[in-house]
C-alpha cells in the first residue's frame, strides 16, 4: 500500500497526572519512529513542544486527571482529535496517583506542607497560576468520552505500535496475550 | 428438562453439549466440573475445585437449554446445550469484571500478585480494556499485624473462599463475610478484629486459595519478576485447572 500519496494523519500526545513513562515506551518503538513518521505528523505533544492541540485524528492520553489543568487538557484534546486513545494504567484507572483518593485532600496538603519535620514555615502553595488540585483522581473515561484503551505500566512499545498502526489501517485494534497486561 | 437418569446408559456415558462439543459427566457433577475434567475451560472466579461451589460471582454464568445459570451450581442433564463462549455471555461477564474492578482498588502494577492473580487473568481473557465505570475508590486499610502474612482488602471480591477453606479444611474459622449487599466485606474473626490475634498460620489452607491479592506472603513479594508470572505465560484459558497456588 503506497501511503505516501495519502494526506498524514495528525496525532496529538499529552500527559496528566502520569510520569511520562508511556511516553517513554512509546519511543521504545525505536527505529519503527521513522515508519510512523512517514503516515503521521505530530500535532500538540511533548515531542514538538506545540502547547495547544489543533484539529487532530489521533488523540493519546497519559496519565488520570489530579488538578483542574489536566480536565481542561483532556476536554481540549477530546473536542479536537476524531479518536481519543487512553494510554497507561493512570489514564484508565487513575493509577499509582490514584492511591490518595481515600484520604482527604486537606490532610495530604497538610501533611506534605505543614506537618512533617523541617516544615516549620511551610505554607500549602496558593499562587494563582497554580491549578486547583482535585479531591480524587479520576481516570479520564470518568470526564469524556474514550474510545480505545491500551493497558499497561506502561504499555510496551509494541502494544502501542499495534494500537496505532491498526488505527491508521482503519482495523479495529486488537492487542491479544502477552500485549494485553495491566502491570 | 425431560431426560435425565433414566437413560439405558452408564452414567459415566451421559453427556451434554458445551457450545457444541460432547461433554460427558457422571452424576453428581456441575457443568463446570464436567468442562474442566474435558479440558474445557469457563470463566469463573468464586469456584475453585477443591472447594463445594459458591455460586456468588456468577462469572462461569452459561445459557443451559436457553436460561442463563451459574455453571458451577447447576447440574448437566442429558443431552442439554450449554452454551459459554458466546458474545452475549462475554460481554456481560466482562461487565460483571468492571464492577468488581471499580468497587475495590485494584492497582495491579503495584500488586504482589499480578501475573498470578485470577480476577486480571480473567479480564485479559475476557479483553477487558477499561474498568468502564466510575471507581467507588473505598478506603480499606490493610491488615499488617500478623508476622508472616499481610492481608490488603482492598484487593478482595468476596469470593469467600478464604472463609470456607479456614472453616471447612482448617477447622479454625478465621475469615468471615459481614454486611449485606453492597456493604458485604472480608473480617477477620478476632476480638481486635486483626490478623495477628487468630490462630491463622502460614500452613493453613486458608493462606493459599485466595484468588486474588488479599492474602499475601511478607518477604517474597516480587521473588519471581513481573512478565514470569503464570498467565504472563500462558493464558487462563490455557493453565489447566487455575487452582490458585497460593501467596507466591
Amino acid at each position: 500500500m503506497n501511503m505516501s500519496t495519502k494526506p498524514k494523519l495528525r496525532i496529538a500526545t499529552a500527559t496528566l497526572a502520569g510520569c511520562f513513562g508511556c511516553h517513554m515506551s512509546f519511543l521504545d518503538i525505536d527505529e519503527r519512529l521513522f515508519d510512523l513518521m512517514e503516515l503521521v505528523e505530530f500535532d500538540r505533544s511533548p515531542l514538538t513542544d506545540i502547547k495547544t492541540c489543533g484539529p487532530c485524528d489521533i488523540g493519546l492520553i497519559e496519565g488520570g486527571l489530579c488538578n483542574a489543568e489536566n480536565v481542561h487538557v483532556l476536554r481540549e484534546f477530546r473536542a479536537n482529535c476524531k479518536i481519543l486513545v487512553a494510554v497507561g494504567a493512570c489514564a484508565i484507572n487513575g493509577g499509582l496517583p490514584a492511591q490518595r483518593n481515600h484520604l482527604s485532600l486537606s490532610m495530604i496538603l497538610e501533611e506534605v506542607y505543614h506537618a512533617q519535620h523541617g516544615l516549620v514555615d511551610g505554607f500549602i502553595p496558593n499562587d494563582p497560576e497554580l491549578p486547583l488540585p482535585l479531591d480524587q483522581v479520576h481516570p479520564i473515561h470518568e470526564v469524556v468520552k474514550v474510545d480505545y484503551f491500551i493497558p499497561g505500566c506502561p504499555p510496551s512499545g509494541d502494544a502501542i505500535w499495534k494500537v496505532l498502526t491498526d488505527l491508521i489501517a482503519g482495523r479495529e485494534p486488537e492487542l491479544g496475550h502477552g500485549l494485553v497486561h495491566y502491570d | 428438562m425431560s431426560q435425565n437418569s433414566n437413560t439405558p446408559h452408564n452414567k459415566n456415558q451421559t453427556t451434554f453439549t458445551l457450545d457444541g462439543k460432547t461433554i460427558p459427566f457422571s452424576e453428581g457433577q456441575t457443568i463446570i466440573q464436567a468442562a474442566m475434567a474435558a479440558g474445557e475451560y469457563i470463566p469463573h472466579l468464586c469456584f475453585n475445585p477443591e472447594f463445594k461451589p459458591h455460586g456468588s460471582c456468577k462469572i462461569c454464568t452459561v445459557t443451559a437449554n436457553g436460561r442463563q445459570t451459574a455453571s458451577c451450581t447447576q447440574q448437566p442433564q442429558v443431552d442439554m446445550m450449554v452454551e459459554s463462549d458466546t458474545k452475549q455471555i462475554n460481554d456481560e461477564r466482562r461487565a460483571l469484571l468492571q464492577m468488581l474492578f471499580v468497587e475495590g482498588n485494584h492497582f495491579c502494577p503495584s500488586c504482589e500478585k499480578s501475573g498470578d492473580c485470577q480476577l486480571q487473568a480473567t479480564a485479559y481473557e475476557l479483553d477487558m480494556m477499561s474498568p468502564h465505570f466510575d471507581h467507588f475508590s473505598p478506603n480499606r486499610p490493610l491488615d499488617a499485624s500478623h508476622g508472616e502474612y499481610l492481608l490488603d482488602f482492598n484487593r478482595c471480591i468476596l469470593c469467600s473462599l478464604c472463609a470456607r477453606a479456614s472453616s471447612d479444611v482448617d477447622g479454625k474459622n478465621v475469615f468471615s463475610l459481614a454486611g449485606r449487599g453492597i456493604k458485604t466485606h472480608l473480617i477477620v474473626n478476632s476480638k481486635s478484629g486483626k490478623l495477628a490475634d487468630t490462630d491463622f498460620t502460614g500452613d493453613d489452607k486458608a493462606a493459599h486459595v485466595c484468588p486474588v491479592g488479599v492474602i499475601i506472603k511478607k518477604r517474597v513479594g516480587f521473588a519471581v519478576p513481573i512478565g514470569k508470572r503464570s498467565f504472563d505465560e500462558h493464558p487462563i484459558s490455557a493453565t489447566p485447572h487455575p487452582i490458585v497456588k497460593g501467596a507466591i
